[in-house]
């Protein structure tokens, strides 16, 4: 899977998770720019990446997370 | 994970474009209510179930009308992180026909809630009140080997669970879900712990006990998670790493299924279990078709893998007629050929008197539905529909929404299992007179009297997106051929079995035209379905000696079809009339009418029941139907000498 394709899907991923078909996935983008990434939703979008990636992250890989930058190379790193 | 349980598979798979008809729900003609409950009739992710709730919770918070959803609050108390289940109750809960509104006190906060008179809870005034308890809730202590210290902590638990009751009752007199207790996963001894007084498996053991005889009879209702969680398997159930993350008290992959029971419960509490089971008969009742494959043919038997399978399903309706869910049929077959096994066969479980209405005939099963629906005057909701075929399933889900329809699964194993898997007749509670309930509908299998044809059958046939492709008889397709002339009884019009070597004649005859037909819809490939034999009689005329068809694409418009494609190469083979037989069998009645709905002239009839009939190539255009039509392999046809 390169790049284009894994940030495609990610995006899909977002867009269900978050409900909002605007938000734009780059590896830059956090928390903080995403209207309802608490930490509650962030277990969800973690629980769909892994049913989408077919992908099982640690507890504290789950924690460390900064951006998405980050959990597109945690899952690169799997699959 | 079993995928059955932790996929909802008895639910059909949600639209590709779910979003996008969420997004449009309330404004596409329907009411919302009526959008929502279809959108909720899937088998929905947590996701879908969230963004689900989140329009359910916008109309409630706006006072919208969810008609002809039923309101209910429901206050949720938990030792667990309740957020990510809640929109999923809301979800599931309108699958079941209920508004849900929930009410979420602070994090832990279960004996204040349930205890102070004017607590988030008690004040908001709830129908029930589900406590959403675990293991973790309970001051569980051990006392190995020391009954009566078990005992102790049994009693303390149940005290603590009955003041959390009278405070809930006397505060805000909701009624109260009380859940079961699933064991943890790890044993401490093995098996040791099952019986040895004062593990956590023995203390836990008890409390359930305890906890049904307290519920049983009190006007509360038992959410029985620990045999959900045995179901699942323990390991399944329990996630440490969930758990841990943030306190979600199970595996999140099964969140969609605990809503659908917790949906299931809330429903029955408004009266809303379905009360009816409609069975198709031929391979769900029992494997085989009975007008094609005769008495001796279908598979009922005890030591036959198959027929053990339907067996179970009969066993099943029969267990469910017991505690008073009333059984019907609905078939598409001639009535006295479908209850022959029912009057006949030795290992037929079902009998025609545990059946309260029969519906067999030929006429599209939504509208046999409906007839049952008012020959029982129960209403849609209240029914159940059980068919092996997507066709029919699909048919009425589209016309019939208020009907439950399950998918089945590909192995007839696993039918009894998806059916109940489904929860279709939960109960909250039952009384003796339920035992009686079956029979008040009884009327030794009576026919209902059908209505019209339900509307919209032709609009649901388009949307099968068909391909019906036509070809001459060839070698690849000899056996199937041969197969389907000397076994289809119902769907033929005249009966005349031949060889492989005669079909192999007729394949190479220069003066014998032949079709087999395939057919192909959205749900795959059904393979041939009809078989045609034209034999040149005097000059320019063809006798149409074989014509038949697989009963399972009957209403479909097949056989209009094929006429035309018939019509198509007698035209070009310059042949003027087309004559067709009707001779009658004991099992062929369906099929009387076929020549004279097609549009062919009566022209003879002996004594016997044996019709002719007549069509003119020259301007006969027959009906279409919404198919795409493939025609291939009829190069060689031109060079035939026809005429």
């Amino acid at each position: 899977m390169d790049d284009a394709q894994l940030y495609s899907r990610l995006t899909s991923v977002f867009h269900d998770v978050f409900d909002d078909e605007t938000i734009e996935v780059t590896p830059q983008l956090t928390a903080m720019d995403v209207d309802g990434w608490d930490s509650l939703t962030h277990i969800r979008l973690i629980l769909t990446v892994e049913k989408a990636f077919k992908v099982k992250f640690s507890t504290s890989e789950i924690g460390k997370l900064e951006n998405v930058g980050q959990l597109a190379a945690l899952i690169k790193g799997r699959s | 994970m079993n995928p059955l349980y932790s996929e909802l598979q008895w639910l059909p798979r949600p639209p590709q474009d779910f979003s996008n008809l969420l997004k449009a729900a309330g404004t596409s003609g329907e009411s919302l209510g009526y959008d929502i409950r279809f959108l909720a009739s899937f088998a929905l992710d947590l996701n879908q179930l969230t963004r689900l709730a989140k329009v359910i919770g916008k109309a409630n918070s706006e006072a919208a009308s969810l008609h002809p959803l039923t309101p209910f609050r429901l206050a949720v108390l938990s030792n667990g992180t309740t957020d990510m289940l809640l929109p999923s109750l809301v979800g599931s809960a309108a699958r079941h026909g209920i508004a849900l509104e929930v009410i979420q006190p602070s994090y832990d906060q279960v004996a204040q809630e349930a205890l102070t008179p004017d607590s988030k809870v008690n004040s908001s005034k709830p129908d029930a009140v589900l406590l959403a308890l675990d293991y973790r809730a309970l001051p569980l202590k051990l006392s190995l080997g020391d009954p009566e210290a078990a005992s102790a902590i049994v009693q303390g638990v149940l005290g603590y669970l009955q003041a959390l009751r009278e405070g809930i009752k006397a505060n805000s007199n909701a009624v109260c879900i009380f859940q079961t207790f699933a064991p943890p996963a790890e044993p401490l001894f093995g098996s040791l712990d099952r019986l040895l007084p004062g593990t956590f498996r023995n203390l836990i053991d008890a409390i359930n006990r305890e906890l049904c005889a307290y519920v049983h009879g009190s006007g509360d209702v038992l959410l029985d998670v620990a045999g959900l969680a045995e179901t699942l398997g323990l390991a399944n159930w329990h996630d440490p790493v969930m758990w841990n993350l943030g306190k979600f008290p199970f595996s999140a992959e099964l969140i969609p299924l605990y809503g659908d029971h917790v949906a299931r419960a809330v429903a029955a509490i408004r009266g809303k279990s379905r009360k009816t089971l409609i069975l198709d008969l031929d391979n769900t009742v029992w494997g085989g078709v009975i007008g094609d494959d005769g008495l001796e043919g279908i598979l009922i038997a005890q030591g036959d893998a198959r027929g053990e399978a339907h067996l179970a399903v009969q066993r099943l309706a029969l267990d469910l007629r017991q505690r008073g869910i009333v059984l019907a049929v609905s078939s598409k077959n001639t009535d006295e050929v479908a209850r022959e096994p029912f009057l006949k066969h030795p290992e037929m479980l079902l009998k025609l008197d545990h059946i309260a209405v029969f519906q067999a005939n030929w006429n599209d099963k939504a509208t046999n539905i409906q007839a049952i629906a008012e020959e029982l005057t129960l209403g849609l909701d209240a029914m159940v529909f059980l068919d092996d075929n997507p066709v029919e399933r699909g048919l009425v889900r589209k016309l019939l929404p208020q009907v439950a329809v399950p998918e089945l699964p590909d192995e007839p194993a696993y039918y009894a299992r998806t059916l109940a898997a489904a929860g279709y007749f939960e109960a909250i509670a039952f009384a003796t007179e339920d035992l009686k309930r079956a029979g008040f509908y009884q009327d030794n299998a009576k026919r209902a009297s059908l209505q019209k044809q339900v509307g919209g059958v032709d609009a649901y046939l388009a949307s099968l997106d068909m391909t019906i492709t036509f070809q001459p008889f060839d070698s690849t397709g000899r056996a199937r051929i041969v197969q389907l002339i000397n076994k289809s009884n119902q769907y033929n019009l005249t009966t005349r079995r031949y060889t492989d070597p005669e079909v192999s004649d007729a394949e190479n005859a220069p003066d014998v035209f032949t079709l087999q037909v395939r057919l192909q819809d959205i749900f795959g490939d059904n393979g041939m379905i009809s078989v045609i034999i034209c034999r040149t009689g005097e000059p320019g005329v063809w006798e149409i000696d074989t014509w038949l068809m697989s009963c399972r694409v009957l209403g479909r418009k097949v056989e209009h079809m094929v006429l035309r494609e018939i019509l198509n190469h007698a035209r070009e083979a310059r042949i003027q009339k087309l004559i067709g037989t009707y001779r009658p069998t004991e099992k062929n009645k369906l099929v009387i009418d076929h020549y004279k709905k097609l549009g062919f002239t009566n022209i003879a009839a002996d004594g016997n029941g044996l019709t002719r009939w007549e069509m003119i190539v020259e301007g006969a255009e027959p009906e279409t139907a919404p198919m795409n039509v493939v025609s291939q392999g009829f190069i060689a046809s031109r060079e035939k000498t026809f005429a």
